[in-house]
């Protein structure tokens, strides 16, 4: 159980939580009918992200293509496209795009724009027949993405979800042990015993944090294997962070489960706490789009520190040094949540 | 052995135990005897250092319980009103766990439990949880006693037992009893406070009496007289309208009545009866049992 459902989740959520955007439908109406406008329309045919689904010269039936969620964008190219583009050095177009998912709609329009751009400056050149020994005074920007330059989305899920992974493993497991003593009264017979606070704690801490570290390093190797993640900097690291991170989320699942009476209780609080954390904690978004506030806020978020330190460690080789903030930051949460814990935990309640 | 000095303790708005004060001789087997919320558990989980008493003081073999709670807990064997070891180990893995937790082991104080664990040997490597009521309390008794305690504490140890397995375990705390155990156990069972050295009558967070089982019987000097009808539920209506009728239970196929003062005769119940056209009638004296003392010191 707790090694086969992590497995599935790691295989299954990584592959589906990711923002490549491919396969985006374009319904094009073409009322030129130019050579040029037939140009644009196989240009965006010819990329891997675009697909011309339908056309028609009826502006209304993409929209209403729109409507029925078949195509994700409308492409109008008006009459006179190509005469004014000759003639005035510049045309419009028109690009309706379906923002019921704004991310997608986002990147579709500035994917199509930059094919379209694109387009828009050879034709010009080849227009101009401009000289080669005169080349036009143009500042072509090459951008070249550091880190993960595929803009391989599972490379950049994978340690996200790793992360949620063991965060449910700490939180749920160890919350839960406590309240099942409570519910069963063997906290009862337990607490007559001469067994100290500490020797109790440790012995409802150790069990989930070497099991948490065992799905750690598993969620690695498949990402190894199946995503070919690039693993560049120390597991060490990684592995050395994991564990005051967990000292910290099991010391909030121990302690949510001293205030409980019952599993669902537990259930409930850590459920409370495991969406607050994993939606502020840049795992699906990026915390530098969040407001100014979130982003304090997430200071005291594990998962926000956990993710940002596997993701730097893995992707981008980060040393300790680099990371001295984040394991301060967690040093200081994992201090805070197990001591709450042993405080509110009373043998005699 | 143990001493309680004017213990009081209440939740938010109960007052579960008022200003008790009893003392536990060594080697004693003290009953604590009661209907349910009369405040038996709340004691023992004092006694148990479980608890915080609001008022007053006890201590267990001159331990304090709040100073020296520590201590206690390594002289005192405690068995839970609710069955709390745990269900999905083995009866052995729950006997070892517990053995260590007391820094022992089980082959040291084997022949403590011996006669007990004995009865459930065969069935060591079943899980807790799968045993039979009477099995769970043999073995909750065995760890309990896994650290050689020289006080055995036990919250209701046969409630939801069936009858012969009572007994049994009575037979098995008479034998603690002389391996020189002290033992305070407490029951709503009326008939295992016979089997006590001392009984202390609780009700309402009150002790009514301390004495022996069969001094408080002696002690009970009304006249009882069993009555029996063939409508029972009209009889007790009846009876307790019955200007002369100082009380009257129900206790199994009779009720026991007693008369206002102790003069009136069984002759003047059964006139008064016949009048009501009650037939099949029976009108006798009988002794008290320790339930009609109880009964009895309830209702003043």
């Amino acid at each position: 159980m707790i090694i086969m459902i992590p497995l599935l989740q790691m295989l299954v959520l990584v592959f589906a939580a990711t923002y490549d955007l491919k396969n985006v439908n374009i319904y094009l109406v073409d009322k030129d009918m130019s050579s040029t406008s037939r140009e644009l329309a196989s240009k965006l045919d010819a990329s891997p992200f675009f697909t011309i689904n339908n056309t028609s010269f009826n502006p209304d039936d993409g929209e209403k293509a729109i409507l029925d969620n078949k195509d994700h964008m409308v492409l109008v190219i008006p009459q006179g496209f190509e005469r004014n583009l000759i003639r005035d050095d510049k045309a419009s177009l028109q690009l309706l795009v379906n923002a019921i998912d704004g991310q997608a709609a986002q990147l579709g329009y500035s994917y199509a724009a930059s094919v379209i751009r694109d387009f828009n400056k050879n034709i010009i050149a080849e227009w101009k027949g401009l000289p080669e020994f005169n080349p036009p005074y143009q500042i072509n920007a090459v951008s070249r993405f550091w880190y993960n330059s595929e803009l391989e989305y599972k490379w950049y899920m994978a340690p996200g979800v790793l992360c949620i992974l063991v965060t449910l493993i700490g939180l749920f497991l160890s919350g839960m042990s406590l309240v099942k003593e409570k519910e069963q009264g063997t906290i009862e017979q337990l607490n007559v015993t001469p067994i100290r606070k500490i020797q109790f704690l440790a012995g409802k801490l150790i069990p989930f944090v070497v099991i948490a570290l065992f799905d750690l390093s598993f969620g690695l190797l498949i990402a190894k294997l199946v995503f070919h993640l690039p693993v560049v900097g120390s597991l060490w690291l990684v592995f050395g962070f994991g564990m005051l991170y967990l000292l910290g989320i099991l010391g909030l699942g121990l302690f949510v489960s001293t205030l409980a009476d019952t599993q669902q209780q537990v259930m409930f609080v850590t459920y409370f706490f495991m969406m607050i954390f994993i939606l502020m904690g840049g795992v699906f978004t990026p915390v530098d789009s969040m407001p100014h506030w979130a982003q304090i806020v997430d200071e005291g978020n594990p998962i926000y520190h956990f993710i940002r330190v596997m993701r730097m460690v893995v992707l981008k080789g980060s040393n300790f040094g680099d990371l001295i903030h984040e394991f301060i930051a967690m040093s200081i949460i994992g201090i805070t949540f197990l001591s709450l814990a042993v405080l509110r935990y009373r043998k005699t309640a | 052995m143990i001493s309680i000095q004017h213990i009081s303790k209440s939740y938010k708005d109960a007052q579960a135990v008022r200003d008790i004060s009893l003392e536990v001789k060594k080697g004693e087997l003290f009953g604590l005897i009661g209907p349910d919320g009369a405040g038996k558990t709340t004691l023992m989980r004092i006694l148990m250092t479980l608890l915080i008493q609001d008022e007053g003081n006890a201590t267990m073999n001159g331990f304090d319980v709040i100073k020296d709670y520590k201590k206690i807990r390594n002289i005192v064997g405690y068995m839970p009103g609710r069955f709390s070891l745990y269900q999905d180990l083995t009866v052995e893995e729950n006997l070892n766990f517990f053995a260590t937790v007391f820094k022992t082991t089980v082959a040291e104080n084997y022949e403590l439990i011996k006669d007990i664990y004995i009865q459930i040997e065969p069935f060591k490597n079943r899980l807790a949880g799968k045993l039979s009521g009477g099995m769970k309390q043999k073995l909750a008794l065995s760890c309990a006693l896994i650290h050689k305690p020289e006080i055995l504490v036990l919250d209701e140890p046969t409630t939801g037992v069936d009858a012969v397995s009572r007994k049994e375990f009575w037979d098995m705390l008479k034998k603690l009893q002389q391996k020189g155990i002290t033992i305070l156990v407490s029951t709503p069972y009326m008939d295992e406070a016979m089997l006590c050295n001392r009984v202390a009558l609780m009700q309402k967070g009150k002790v009514l009496d301390i004495d022996t089982p069969q001094k408080l019987v002696e002690n009970y000097a009304r006249k009882l007289y069993a009555i029996k009808s063939n409508d029972m539920h009209r009889l007790i209506q009846d009876l307790r309208s019955f200007e002369k009728t100082d009380s009257a239970f129900a206790f199994g196929q009779y009720l026991h009545v007693t008369g206002k003062d102790d003069e009136v005769e069984a002759t003047e119940f059964e006139d008064y009866l016949l009048k009501k056209d009650h037939v099949e009638l029976e009108v006798f004296d009988i002794q008290p049992t320790i339930e009609d003392v109880f009964m009895n010191m309830m209702n003043e």
